[in-house]
């Protein structure tokens, strides 16, 4: 339980070092476009504005965007008391608040948790994954979630969602204004240098952001298995889950895109393969984990 | 340096030292009442499912009586117990009951496709989920309290604080013995 408190604190540092740099890299952003349409200082502050109203926005309703982006809707007891059921049991188990239950209808096996603490957490699943897991299966997989919520994973990988989707928006935003002001600028030497930083920056914040959502979710998900194993204390019923979910003949979860994909339990698109895929693997593959449960 | 700063030094780090460790015992024996508390309100829930229970099977099951007032009796035990280790014990019976009232259950098809059984069924047996998870959050937290107010140096320290071990929610091996389950 120790461990576990020094895994929040990790995470709560790691967001703010997240906000640091979305701010930062954003200023950086904005003091190009600005010297480029003529003010530096400018474009500095407004950006810097920007994004932190903008960080606002994403602490206090970065949950509502992501569970609206996946087409998830809040459910009753009635509709699916066992999902209640599993819900309520290991939130006691964990002894934290109980999170808001979620569901998207889609047939593909997977779920997720999102929030910026455990007061304010929902866990998302599929109803596909509703209707085939058992009951040991289910609360294997609300486990899993539940840990993502106790040791705060769910803020700062709400907060890389939705920075890093706009980051990635922006970047291309950028990209086109550069091929733009190129046209009209007269190349004098700072300029062009000004120019080739901000195409660097531009090509590059894409690629930080994969990098960031990689680096945390590999490990994030191996603990968040075995903290999960330790709520029910049946390794099995996680395992038996990641297998039916390996065997998933349409992983895909239509309405999960880049920005999303790492939140979810394992990876919401179709199997590829190759080096560059596993390089950029937001997820751990599937084998590994059932390997690791088994051994528990 | 006067060697009073240094006896000054010691005392005040001895006394943040002692602050501290009262304040994070009380803390996490704030804990381990509300944990407690948490059993109590699955106990009450599921005691309280169990007439409509009774209520529902007993047109189906005339021939089985027995079992029913197992159930009866184990959920009376549950009630009248107050220290942790009986309410372990009576629940534990209860649970027992339970179980052999859904086997039984089972020779029983139109109890079974029955819609008001199988909602009473879903309903006792996530309760009975949660009680099992509320008392390994208990007994985690009790083991948790347990450590810290036994291990060197916070031992010397707790006994004169009144701080003494928790009992953990299990059941004794007598308490286990009274379990008798009829089929």
């Amino acid at each position: 339980m120790r461990l576990l408190f020094n895994e929040v604190r990790s995470n709560k540092f790691k967001s703010l070092v997240l906000i640091s740099f979305f701010i930062v890299l954003l200023g950086m952003l904005g003091a190009v476009i600005g010297y480029v349409y003529g003010s530096l200082l400018f474009g500095v502050v407004f950006s810097v504005l920007i994004s932190v109203v903008y960080i606002l926005i994403s602490m206090y309703s970065g949950d509502s965007m992501i569970l609206s982006m996946s087409g998830a809707r809040e459910v009753t007891k009635k509709e699916f008391p066992h999902l209640f059921h599993a819900i309520d049991g290991l939130s006691v188990a964990a002894g934290i608040p109980k999170p808001k239950a979620y569901v998207i209808d889609d047939s593909a096996l997977n779920a997720f948790a999102t929030g910026r603490d455990p007061e304010h957490a929902s866990i998302t699943v599929t109803t596909g994954l509703l209707k085939i897991m058992n009951r040991q299966e289910l609360e294997g997989v609300i486990a899993h979630e539940m840990s993502h919520i106790k040791n705060y994973d769910i803020r700062f990988m709400m907060l890389t969602a939705v920075l890093v989707g706009i980051v990635t928006l922006l970047s291309d935003f950028l990209l086109r204004s550069f091929l733009w002001g190129r046209r009209r600028e007269k190349s004098d030497g700072v300029g062009v240098a000004l120019i080739v930083v901000g195409l660097v920056l531009a090509i590059l914040t894409p690629l930080i952001g994969q990098m960031i959502k990689m680096a945390i979710s590999r490990k994030r998900e191996y603990l968040a298995d075995a903290n999960g194993a330790l709520l029910t204390r049946y390794p099995p019923g996680l395992a038996g889950a990641l297998r039916k979910i390996a065997k998933d003949p349409d992983p895909l979860v239509d309405r999960a895109n880049k920005a999303t994909a790492h939140l979810f339990i394992s990876t919401p698109f179709r199997a590829h393969s190759g080096f560059i895929v596993n390089l950029f693997a937001t997820h751990p593959p599937l084998e590994e984990r059932i390997k690791r449960l088994e051994e528990m | 340096m006067n060697p009073l700063y240094i006896i000054l030094i010691v005392v005040g780090v001895l006394i943040l030292f002692v602050i501290l460790l009262f304040n994070s015992l009380i803390r996490l024996r704030n804990q381990v009442k509300n944990a407690f508390a948490q059993i109590d309100v699955q106990l009450k829930r599921r005691n309280d499912l169990i007439p409509n229970l009774i209520e529902s099977v007993k047109g189906y099951m005339k021939h089985e009586k027995s079992v029913l007032q197992n159930v009866t009796n184990a959920r009376a035990s549950v009630m009248k117990a107050t220290t942790a280790k009986q309410k372990a014990g009576a629940s534990n019976m209860l649970s027992d009951t339970l179980k052999s009232l859904f086997a039984v259950s089972e020779n029983y098809p139109q109890l079974k496709a029955n819609e008001n059984f199988m909602q009473l069924q879903e309903e006792i047996t996530g309760t009975e989920n949660k009680i099992a998870y509320s008392r390994q959050f208990y007994n985690d937290i009790v083991m948790l309290f347990n450590t810290k107010i036994q291990t060197f140096p916070n031992n010397m320290i707790a006994s004169h604080l009144k701080f003494t071990a928790e009992n953990s929610f299990e059941a004794t091996a007598e308490e286990k013995k009274n379990v008798k389950v009829k089929f």
